[in-house]
């Protein structure tokens, strides 16, 4: 049977000029394959029984069931769309694995009970925590969010500007880089104890633990660019009648954003890093302090569960970053 | 070239603006690892406002440094250079200094470039006009929105001299401006400098290590010694433009000139 598929499935794709002229249509294969892995994965999160029981077993099956609907759909409608059905074609793989690593997840963990409570969860364990407690999840979300926005973007801007004025004066180089360079190593959480003394509120004191670690690397990566910048830039600069701050907005500072934007990726995962330790401050709300209080009540699946929205939310802030930078420096030849 | 010529009518021009320079006993030594390095060794030369003169040497011996001293970039450690009688102490928009590289700023446009010393005195706004002939006068209107890296190194280098034409110098100190450029290239542009140069007549001082192109563009050809550099000989070329390579006058100064140079030919 999966022979004649096979065979269907090549005399397709081999005939897929012909199938411009209506002659047969061609079938995203792997669409077929995933649609049969997720299909599985639906039918035995209902039909085997459960050695321990996890809530949202049903639902977990109409969303995976319905996926599977959807890429048997997709199968014969998607090599008809020329970016989409690209997509498709690109991405096949991966959605064929995601359906087998659902089945076998299923099986290991609720129904054969090989992966165990509390330390494993199956994938429908964490929809669950997503089912019940979404609404503390979104204000953990919100809180989560405005400290990583306000630490990140107070350290890209204070480090930045302290990264060009050290790339551009000597005098500010000359004290500045021996600090730089002694606190730079230091991780920003080894500060934890003398924040708590300078800062009036535990927000505040994380605000600054998350600021010095995103800011660190801008500072040093700015100051290493602006002081990089060919120097014959500058004499261009001079000989035109551009006066120093026009020598600094004008060249230094586009011409050092390359190396800024090194320190601006740096920074962010640094930022990332240090965010669950800043949220262990006191915090009342937060991701961080969500999968600590989880984990002290072994509450793993809420942790799994918040380290998948974790996960989602720095890949999404590195890929608006990419965005940025590809736009900002477009400019330079065969960069991307 | 009718089109180069209008646009050449095109830019606003008064009287030829330019400007005589008159290098006084100047001297410069470089300190290199605790020693100094004598570079140039007290040159007099006097430029006429006007005049086309192009300084010719071994590789090394000092011209590129002779023209940031002309330029204002950097300070003579001996004797004084002067413009029009004022002595010459920082560098000035007036009197422009164009490299070997175009040394385009990468980020920006090709307008913008051209547009930088207009944008850096605060004029540019009133003068956005000046910055469409620059780049006309050089041929380059349809480029106007490309990136650097996306022009030829002979369209480069015609940005970077609309970057310095925009500015209307009394002074135009070139060094080696034509040296990486394929020979077609460089033909073409060094017919088009002596016509810019015929047309606005401001000073123009090249540094060349091409003995023709010398005799093809200046008035005066001046050849330095080895380092520290010293006058070693000069030539007028007393020939009208346009000029042609095969001129026997103009192959005899050539012969001489390779001659001094100590490349008998
Ligand atoms: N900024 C500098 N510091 C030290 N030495 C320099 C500097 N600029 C040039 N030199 C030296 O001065 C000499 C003359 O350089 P340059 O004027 O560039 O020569 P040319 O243009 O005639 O080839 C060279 O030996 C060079 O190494
Ligand atoms: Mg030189």
């Amino acid at each position: 049977m999966s022979n004649a598929i096979e065979a269907l499935g090549v005399g397709a794709a081999a005939g897929s000029p012909a199938a411009a002229s209506g002659a047969r249509t061609p079938i995203w294969r792997a669409g077929l394959a995933a649609a049969a892995a997720w299909a599985a994965a639906a039918v035995v999160t209902v039909a085997l029984p459960d050695v321990v029981p996890w809530g949202s077993k049903e639902l977990f099956a109409v969303i995976v069931g319905a996926a599977a609907a959807a890429f048997v759909a997709l199968s014969f409608v998607a090599p008809r769309l020329p970016r989409f059905g690209a997509f498709c074609e690109h991405y096949g793989p991966w959605f064929v694995a995601i359906g087998v690593w659902f089945f076998l997840w299923e099986l290991t963990t609720a129904k054969f009970g090989w992966l165990p409570k509390p330390f494993f969860s199956p994938p429908n364990g964490l929809l669950n925590v997503y089912v019940t407690e979404w609404r503390r999840l979104l204000i953990c979300i919100g809180y989560t969010l405005r400290l990583w926005a306000l630490g990140f973007g107070l350290g890209a801007i204070v480090g930045y500007a302290a990264g060009v004025a050290l790339g551009w004066s000597k005098s500010f180089a000359y004290w500045g880089m021996p600090i730089l360079k002694l606190i730079g190593p230091v991780p920003a959480t080894a500060w934890i104890p003398c924040t708590f003394f300078f800062f009036p509120t535990t927000f505040d004191a994380s605000v600054f633990i998350v600021a010095l670690a995103s800011g660190i690397p801008v500072t040093i990566l700015t100051a290493s660019g602006v002081g990089s910048v060919n120097k014959a830039y500058y004499d261009v600069g001079r000989n035109l009648g551009a006066k120093p701050w026009y020598l600094i907005s004008r060249i230094a500072v586009p011409a050092s954003l390359p190396h800024t934007f090194v320190g601006l990726f740096m920074g962010l995962y640094y930022s990332f890093a240090v965010l669950v330790v800043a949220e262990m401050l006191g915090a009342k709300y937060g991701l961080g302090w969500y999968i600590q209080f989880q984990t002290a009540y072994s509450g793993y699946a809420n942790v799994y569960a918040t380290l998948v929205i974790m996960a989602l939310i720095c890949a999404g802030i590195v890929k608006l970053l990419f965005v940025a930078r590809d736009r900002l420096l477009s400019w330079q030849e065969g960069f991307i | 070239m009718a089109s180069q010529a209008a646009a050449l009518r095109a830019v606003p021009e008064g009287a030829p603006h330019n400007v005589a320079v008159d290098i006084r006993g100047v001297s410069h030594a470089f300190k290199l690892r605790g020693a100094d390095l004598p570079v140039l060794d007290s040159i007099d030369l006097s430029v006429a406002a006007g005049e086309f003169v192009a300084l010719l040497g071994p590789s090394g011996c000092g011209k590129s440094t002779l023209l940031r001293l002309i330029s204002g970039l950097d300070q003579p450690t001996a004797g004084s250079i002067a413009a029009d009688g004022e002595v010459i102490d920082s560098p000035d928009p007036s009197r422009i200094l164009v490299f070997q590289d175009p040394t385009l700023f990468p980020w920006t446009t090709v307008w913008r470039n051209v547009a930088t010393g207009l944008d850096a005195r605060g004029v540019l706004e009133r003068q956005r006009g000046r910055v469409d002939d620059a780049l006309k006068l050089v041929g380059l209107s349809n480029f106007a929105s490309a990136h650097p890296h996306q022009l030829s190194g002979g369209m480069a280098q015609r940005a970077a001299l609309a970057r310095a034409l925009v500015n209307d110098p009394a002074l135009l100190l070139l060094d080696e401006p034509l040296g990486k450029l394929d020979s077609l290239t460089r033909l073409t542009l060094q017919a088009e400098l002596v016509a810019l140069w015929r047309e606005k007549r401001f000073t123009a001082i090249l540094v060349t290590h091409d003995v023709e192109e010398a005799l093809l563009l200046a008035s005066r050809v001046i050849v330095f010694s080895e380092r520290p550099a010293h006058i070693k000989a000069e030539f007028k070329v007393d020939l009208p433009y346009p000029r042609h390579r095969d001129n026997p006058q103009l192959v005899a100064l050539r012969r001489q000139i390779l001659g001094t140079l100590g490349l008998e030919t």
